[in-house]
């Protein structure tokens, strides 16, 4: 079986590279599953779980944000940060869900509330990433 | 002539010192290594949001945004980065140097221009000289990771997209190697001086959903992580720079015990030379 060569890219350095038979992810405009021979195409990517198939095996990367570049024989994912289950440091992203929950009950004028509900997303998301894998 | 006991605390005062220039040096030599290589890992995301950027901004002839199109110019933007500490030689002064200069040569009220800035030298320098400084951030780690700077650079670029300010420019010091180090000037925004020359098999994208809200996405990171990186490439000149200023602080210490070794030893020779003068004086004196 033809396979793509996925490539996950953040400032801090690579994450992944490797070959899979199937990506999918969430786009701003929705799921998106793209196969080996897929039209070049450009998509941004939501706070989300990027699962990667292979032979036998499945990956999940929880991104933030970042977008997606597809080819016919290669995906980059390019996030402004992107980590596999294993890299996830469950207890902070714990606490960072707390605090962020904290801040949007608080209802107080002066705090920022996408930057909060913006973190709660991503805490959210780490956990989910996490939990589906153990 | 300094007596003996004056020499010798001199020769002690200036090992010590040259233990700590020493110890400095060794620190910023394996600081400068991993900043380096954190440079050298953000290398591949730069290259790979260039590529798409600028495929982007040649490929569909309708895209536009305000990121990519130059306006009037009523207020400049200069983001500054420099370091926390000093002992880095002329990293910070040239640098501020240069932007000092280039600010009073190109403007003429405080209006006209707003500063950004990194590292706690620059933003003591700008303030002192009641310059404005719209924002700053200081403390920033060794290592910094992208979510360390995130905030100045989302903000900075809310700037532009605001148009509180019209364009941005970066002025950093570029590691070239670990002896040389460059100041540079670099135009963010707006990102007017895209490479577009095409590259061969670069492929014409489709957009999902369109070619604006892809825009809208990829400029600000985009411009983003131009800052982050040249924060890393400027982290890495530092601790070269530092690295440097040491090395010649301990050489120079090394001449300076030198020195004062040799005339410590003339000092010890003449007194002894006086002692023995005095003795056979002395004697001679009794014949």
């Amino acid at each position: 079986m033809s396979t793509l060569t996925v490539s996950v890219v953040t400032p801090d350095g690579p994450v992944l590279e490797d070959a899979f038979e199937m990506v999918s992810c969430k786009a701003e405009s929705g799921e998106l599953g793209v196969l080996p021979g897929h039209i070049p195409m450009v998509a941004p990517l939501t706070i989300s779980a990027v699962r990667l198939k292979g032979e036998g095996r499945s990956e999940r990367i929880a991104v933030s944000g970042g977008f997606l570049e597809v080819r016919p024989d290669k995906v980059t994912i390019l996030a402004q940060s992107a980590e596999k289950p294993t890299d996830i440091d469950a207890d902070r992203a714990r606490m960072a869900k707390e605090r962020a929950e904290r801040r949007l009950q608080d209802k107080q004028a002066d705090i920022d509330f996408q930057r909060a509900e913006m973190a709660l997303k991503r805490a959210i998301n780490r956990l989910d990433v996490i939990e589906n894998n153990f | 002539m300094a007596s003996l006991r004056d020499i010798k605390g001199r020769i002690t005062s200036t090992k010590k010192t040259k233990q700590i220039t020493k110890a400095m040096e060794m620190v910023s030599a394996s600081k400068m290594n991993r900043a380096e290589q954190n440079a050298r890992n953000y290398v591949p995301y730069s290259e790979k949001i260039e590529e798409v950027v600028s495929s982007i901004a040649q490929g569909g002839g309708d895209a536009s945004h305000p990121m990519l199109e130059a306006r009037d110019v009523k207020k400049t933007g200069y983001l500054v980065i420099t370091s926390d500490r000093g002992l880095a030689g002329a990293f910070n002064s040239s640098i501020l140097r240069r932007v000092y200069q280039q600010i009073r040569s190109k403007h003429t009220s405080a209006d006209e221009y707003t500063l950004i800035t990194i590292g706690r030298i620059g933003r003591d320098f700008f303030r002192k000289r009641n310059m404005p400084v719209d924002m700053d951030i200081t403390g920033v780690s060794d290592q910094p990771d992208f979510a360390d700077i995130k905030d100045i650079a989302s903000n900075t670029v809310q700037l532009y997209t605001d148009e509180r300010i019209d364009q941005l420019y970066i002025f950093y010091n570029h590691y070239v190697s670990a002896i040389t180090q460059e100041v540079t000037e670099k135009k963010i925004l707006p990102l007017t001086d895209l490479n577009t020359e095409g590259k061969a098999g670069r492929s014409s994208y489709e957009y999902e959903p369109n070619q604006e809200e892809i825009l809208e996405v990829l400029l600000p990171q985009y411009a983003e992580s131009l800052i982050y990186g040249a924060l890393l490439d400027s982290k890495a000149s530092e601790h070269a720079a530092r690295m440097t200023a040491m090395k010649s602080a301990t050489d120079n210490a090394d001449e300076l015990i030198g020195d004062l070794t040799l005339s410590y030893n003339r000092a010890r020779q003449a007194a002894i030379t006086q002692e023995i003068t005095e003795i056979v004086g002395g004697a001679a004196a009794l014949e």
